[in-house]
């Protein structure tokens, strides 16, 4: 199993929502979140003070896939989320060692 | 008896009086929505404290100093006329009652020891401020009124013109705020870490009940429902449009945006250059006054990161500059078509009226400087101006009032038990 983790533009997180429905995934956890790559924030200026603000809002989006599904998933947010623009993020897989549905207790691929 | 009293004039003033009350609780949202948020509940509980304080001076031995019986051109007599006893029967040839007036005074000087606590914000003990109230009321602005507004004040004779405070209000507050600035020192962190004012709506919403009750502050200083307060209340108007026009473009140059707190800063910058000079200059004329505060002020507010001074909210780049620029270009933009009635250097009157009106700014100047530096010394020296950096630091909300604005400030701290 894998997890794949992507930090994306928080106004792309419907399409790519859509569009990872769309390729059957079935569930998924997003969470708020701030950061900063290559894009290193903005600057605010206030009564001509500049503020630097280095972290920007940013939505973090966790997908649980099956090995083989990992590289569509993937791709679909990648594709989903670009606009081309510095800030798009970043898309990232792990690997997962196991997986446990609370309701039931079952482990494995099956939990997914 | 007949009586003199004009209920028109009357009917104004006391609404006048309650709209320029009105701008110290909007100074309060004005100054706190530019600082952090966890100090916002001090700075704006500085604003009702100076209303507290300064109310019931004012009422005992501040109305008889500024307006009571002169003594020497200087300041008027403490005891003559101490409590307004003296007050409470109708002079049937008075056309506006006495208390009328002594209401519609009291909230100028109410709002100008307001004014002086953005200077020191997120840092001075509440009680040392609310002394500092009531005694730099009494020794400052008490006896600066009666040089400027009292029939027998040295500046009034003199021949200064002043219609509504830009000397005894803005620069008097301005140049007390550069100096508790320096005398408390900067806020820990000042230049170096981010200090994002945390609510500009409610700057905005403060700029608004300025620019509302500054009406009363400066039509009502014509003392009467007339023809000078009409000209006045359209050179309020318009001045505080240009200005904030002046304030934004400055920006848009300069920075490269134009911002809501450029918006609320302009709005304030050109009401307090047209405070002075409403009386004094045509409808143009008050443009003109607009445009010269709303540049002068966003570029003076920048300097004190060049000098080092933490005047944390800008009352010497806003109250000091702007009643400085509306003070003197009464020297220049006067026509004596308004209802002051003297022609400036502009309009072929000559220099006199621009040196009347530098030295009066300068004498104002100096006096606060001096008196302000000693009151805020000995208060220094004495009871201790600064809350600790600990208090400073997690916030001074919580450290002195044992409150917090909003519910995700207090740091470090779990409610752990109710009581009731």
């Amino acid at each position: 199993m894998k997890l794949v983790t992507g930090i994306i533009q928080p106004h792309r997180l419907d399409d790519v929502k859509s569009a990872l429905e769309a390729a059957g995934v079935r569930g998924m956890t997003v969470s708020e979140a701030s950061g900063y790559g290559r894009q290193k924030g903005h600057t605010e200026v206030y009564r001509g003070a500049e503020y630097t603000v280095d972290l920007v809002p940013k939505v973090r989006l966790e997908v649980l896939v099956d090995d083989a599904d990992a590289e569509t998933v993937t791709d679909v947010i990648v594709k989903a989320a670009q606009t081309g623009k510095i800030g798009d993020g970043k898309v990232w897989t792990v690997p997962v060692d196991d997986v446990a549905r609370v309701r039931t207790g079952e482990h494995g691929a099956g939990a997914l | 008896m007949d009586s003199a009293l004009n209920s028109g004039d009357t009917a104004w003033i006391l609404t006048a009086s309650a709209l320029v009350l009105l701008m110290t609780p909007g100074l309060a949202f004005f100054y706190g929505g530019m600082v952090r948020g966890k100090s916002v509940l001090n700075m704006m509980m500085m604003s009702f404290g100076a209303m507290g304080v300064v109310g019931v001076v004012w009422v005992l031995w501040g109305y008889p100093m500024a307006f009571g019986t002169d003594v020497g051109g200087l300041f008027g007599n403490p005891f003559d006329g101490f409590g307004l006893g003296n007050l409470l029967a109708e002079d049937p040839e008075a056309t506006l009652p006495s208390m009328a007036f002594v209401g519609f005074q009291a909230t100028f000087a109410i709002i100008t020891v307001a004014l002086i606590s953005g200077a020191i914000a997120d840092r001075a003990r509440f009680g040392s401020w609310l002394v500092f109230a009531g005694v730099w009321v009494t020794l400052v602005y008490f006896p600066v009124a009666h040089w400027v507004w009292a029939s027998d004040g040295w500046i009034f004779k003199y021949g200064a013109i002043d219609f509504a405070g830009g000397t005894v209000v803005h620069i008097n507050a301005g140049v007390a705020g550069l100096v508790l600035a320096i005398l408390l020192g900067k806020r820990k962190g000042f230049a170096k870490e981010p200090m994002r004012p945390h609510n500009l709506p409610f700057v905005m919403l403060g700029a608004g009940l300025l620019w509302f009750g500054w009406f009363g502050f400066n039509a009502g200083s014509a003392l009467a429902a007339n023809n000078s307060a009409s000209v006045v209340w359209v050179n309020t108007l318009v001045a505080t449009c240009a200005a904030m026009l002046a304030w934004l473009l400055t920006e848009k140059l300069r920075d490269g945006s134009a911002t809501s707190l450029g918006a609320a800063s302009g709005v304030v910058a050109g009401l307090v250059a047209i405070t002075p000079s409403c009386s004094a200059v045509s409808p143009i004329g008050a443009i003109v006054v607009g445009v010269v505060a709303g540049v002068l002020c966003a570029l003076a507010v920048g300097l004190k990161y060049r000098f080092g001074y933490d005047d944390s909210l800008d009352v010497v780049g806003v109250h000091l500059v702007g009643g400085l620029t509306g003070t003197v270009l009464i020297g220049f933009l006067a026509t004596a078509d308004a209802p002051a009635g003297v022609d400036g250097l502009l309009y072929g009157g000559g220099a006199s009226q621009l040196v009347i009106q530098v030295v009066s700014a300068l004498a104002v100047v100096a006096f606060s400087f001096v008196m302000t530096m000693i009151i805020g010394f000995v208060i220094r020296a004495t009871m201790g101006f600064r809350v600790s950096e600990e208090a400073e630091v997690g916030g001074i909300d919580l450290a002195v009032h044992g409150e917090t604005a909003y519910e995700n400030i207090a740091q470090g701290s779990v409610i752990k038990e109710v009581r009731s």
